[in-house]
């Protein structure tokens, strides 16, 4: 640098955009990484679409309306309608399965249940737990990650060690063998809401090392950035660190991985169902639907092509929703 | 912009520097970052980041902290904003002691004593509008504010040249000098006394830095500051600094006053800095010499013993690899390290230097300097 010299409207140059295209007058309103994040993300045509299936998927599940809408297209999931099922070979009598006003997903081989409200009500339970269970990895993973990039040192070390552990961890033999053994009451719970709890447990608790290492690492990022120096040497104390300064940073990451990890949990709640240890029958799941069409899929190809297809769809839009988050709140990550 | 070779520059008589109270002293300070490794993240070395550095500060002065990138100059101003633990030595603010000061006692102090930062991008968080990052001072500190945090805010949005509809606008919205004035504004919210600057516009681009260092001037006069500025290059702090310390590798090398170190530079090293100094006048870039230090900076993990800078001196002798030279003030106000000091007849160690059998090697011309 040389001597200092008269301001030379460089800066002015340098004015934002925001600042020349100037709403007149009035105080100006300045356009938070939130809402361009969003501006980003309504541009993003793929995305938009797998948040609308995701909305509609949530808006399906909601109190009410499964069953509003199981009564108005279908017909009770648990309801035989053994009439409809050819007696010899047991597959729907008609073509595609059954096919019907009444039914419009067709119905089930042997005994004849509406397809749609079992698809219906198996959405509902792969939501609750794929939501569920990703809440509480978020929580864990959340608390533990920012705890370990924050403090570091021996807290640090702790925690990865333990990360480690829950990451080596067999989930799935795990799992087969816990849930073999739940009793059929227990915490207030019975039945398949006990079981629903148990898998929300399982598989929410072992996963948060996934979204703990990348807490972690942000936060340890974060913490060397001056801003976190300038709150300090302004006497901010470390739970205004942690919750005025660095978490805030931290939301974007973290929705981002939730709308990664629920499609994730969809599919291993599937998993543990078609294995025989997710939801009981005969309440309807989607994993659980899928194991019994293994067997029938020779008379009933819909049946396996249904909830397949429920279980693409759903995971599909999650992740398309999810990729197109990520880059609408971090364009540099693409 | 002219170039002379014994013009001072134009602010050299401006300012009278007030020959009062010191406001910080610092003492034989250090910071050595331990290096662990294995398993049992054992100890096995130390970055002797600063090691027992001295050097004060007068009430309204400007002290210029110079030194190659990795000296250890952000490492000095963070401890004394106590952002960091020293390893050794006193830090004295306004009399008081602080160096060990726990965090809740000196949360009042911070009041008096904030810091600058270098990037512009990543002091401000983000996520909070330029109002919420410059009104948390007045909230961190709980301090009451006549019309309110928010009028408290634009008029120091005003003060730092920015307009005070700016308040409700984020970071990403401005320009990196525009987001130093925001950093700067926060800075004065709390109306402090000593300012420490870390390398306050190399992040910044050139025609931006005059104006972000006038700005630093300039409040300095409004506001009564004394500024500890810090910058990786002499051409920087020249034009703001009173007194010029010179770093490397952990060490003071040099003191003096502004135009004394400019015009007289006693040290291989500041010689050597002051010859990086670009000359913008090419008809002036003739006939001077360029020096041109041979080798990197050493790792301040194992750093040369003695003078710790005779592995890229020219001037180096056996004794400066034996015995360290004390940092002596060789003319009033003039400090050195050296056994072999330019533009001086005497040096640091002035009796070992005479029993030196043989004078220094070589006899490089002292680079002219620029002047403004
Ligand atoms: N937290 C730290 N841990 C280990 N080494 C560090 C740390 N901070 C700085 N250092 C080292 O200390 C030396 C001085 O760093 P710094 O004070 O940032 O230099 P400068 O500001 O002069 O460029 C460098 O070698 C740097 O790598
Ligand atoms: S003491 Fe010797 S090596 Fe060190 S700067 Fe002086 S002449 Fe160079
Ligand atoms: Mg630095």
């Amino acid at each position: 640098m040389t001597a200092p010299i008269e301001a030379t409207g460089a800066e002015q140059q340098a004015q934002p955009d925001a600042v020349l295209a100037g709403s007149g007058r009035k105080a100006i309103q300045g356009r938070s990484l939130g809402q361009i994040a969003w501006m980003r993300l309504k541009r993003d045509k793929v995305a938009m679409g797998g948040a609308l299936v995701v909305l509609l998927l949530i808006v399906m599940s909601l109190p009410g309306v499964t069953e509003l809408l199981s009564r108005t297209f279908g017909s009770p999931p648990n309801q035989f309608h053994q009439n409809l099922v050819d007696p010899t070979l047991g597959g729907p009598i008609g073509s595609l399965g059954g096919i019907s006003a009444d039914h419009p997903f067709g119905i089930e081989p042997i005994n004849g249940r509406d397809l749609f409200s079992r698809i219906l009500f198996g959405a509902r339970v792969s939501l609750l737990i794929g939501v569920l269970a990703t809440l509480v990895s978020v929580v864990i993973g959340t608390v533990m990650g920012i705890i370990a990039g924050y403090f570091g040192g021996w807290v640090d070390t702790v925690i990865a060690r333990l990360m480690d552990i829950f990451l080596a961890f067999p989930l799935v033999l795990f799992a087969i063998s816990l849930v073999g053994v739940i009793p059929n009451k227990m915490l207030g719970l019975a039945g398949n809401d006990l079981r629903m709890g148990v898998l929300v447990f399982i598989i929410g608790f072992f996963n948060w090392p996934y979204i703990g290492r990348i807490i972690r690492g942000q936060t340890l990022s974060l913490r060397e950035r001056e801003f976190v120096d300038a709150a300090r040497s302004m006497g901010a104390r470390n739970t205004h660190i942690l919750f005025k300064e660095v978490l805030p940073n931290l939301v974007a990451p973290i929705l981002v991985y939730s709308t990664l990890l629920i499609p994730t949990n969809i599919l291993f709640e599937a998993a543990l169902s078609f294995l025989g240890v997710g939801i009981n029958p005969p309440d309807p799941s989607w994993g659980g639907m899928l194991s019994a069409a293994t067997e029938l899929y020779t008379v009933a190809p819909h049946f396996v092509i249904v909830p397949g297809l429920a279980i693409f769809i759903t995971v599909l839009a999650f992740n398309l929703f999810g990729d197109g988050l990520r880059d609408a709140l971090d364009p540099r990550a693409r | 912009m002219s170039t002379t070779d014994n013009a001072t520059g134009p602010t050299a008589t401006d300012r009278v520097i007030p020959q009062g109270e010191v406001l910080l002293d610092v003492d034989n300070l250090g910071k050595h970052f331990p290096v662990h490794a294995g398993l049992l993240r054992r100890q096995v070395a130390a970055v002797k980041a600063v090691d027992g550095v001295s050097f004060s500060v007068r009430k309204g002065e400007t002290l210029g902290l110079v030194g190659e990138s990795g000296c250890g100059k952000s490492t000095t101003g963070r401890m004394i904003m106590r952002l960091l633990d020293p390893s050794f030595g006193k830090i004295t603010f306004e009399g008081e002691d602080i160096t060990r000061m726990s965090q809740s006692r000196l949360r009042p102090l911070r009041r008096d004593l904030q810091m600058i930062f270098q990037d512009p991008y990543s002091s401000l968080n983000p996520r909070q509008t330029v109002g919420a990052i410059v009104g948390a001072p007045f909230r961190l500190q709980k301090i009451q504010t006549e019309n309110g945090v928010k009028k408290a805010v634009q008029e120091l949005l005003e003060l730092v040249g920015l307009s005070p509809e700016h308040y409700n606008r984020y970071p990403h919205e401005f320009s990196g000098g525009q987001r130093q004035r925001i950093g700067i504004a926060r800075t004065l919210a709390l109306k402090p006394k000593l300012i420490v600057a870390d390398e306050p516009v190399s992040a910044l681009d050139v025609s931006v830095q005059a104006q972000v260092v006038n700005l630093l001037e300039d409040l300095q006069d409004e506001l009564d500051l004394t500024y500890v500025v810090i910058a990786h290059d002499l051409s920087v702090v020249r034009h703001i600094s009173d007194r010029v310390a010179v770093m490397y590798l952990g060490k003071i090398v040099e003191v003096a006053d502004r135009n004394d170190l400019y015009e007289r530079p006693m040290h291989p090293y500041t010689n050597a800095l002051l010859s990086a100094v670009p000359v913008p006048d090419p008809a002036k870039r003739e006939g001077r010499d360029r020096i041109r230090l041979q080798g990197d900076v050493p790792s301040p993990l194992d750093p040369p013993p003695a003078c710790r800078f005779h592995t890229r001196c020219w001037k180096a002798q056996e004794i400066c690899k034996t015995q360290e030279p004390p940092l002596a003030e060789l003319s009033p106000g003039h400090q050195v390290a050296c056994h072999f000091p330019e533009n001086t007849t005497v040096s640091a160690t002035d009796a070992v230097a005479q029993s030196a059998v043989s004078p220094p090697a070589t006899d490089l011309p002292t680079p002219s300097l620029r002047k403004e």
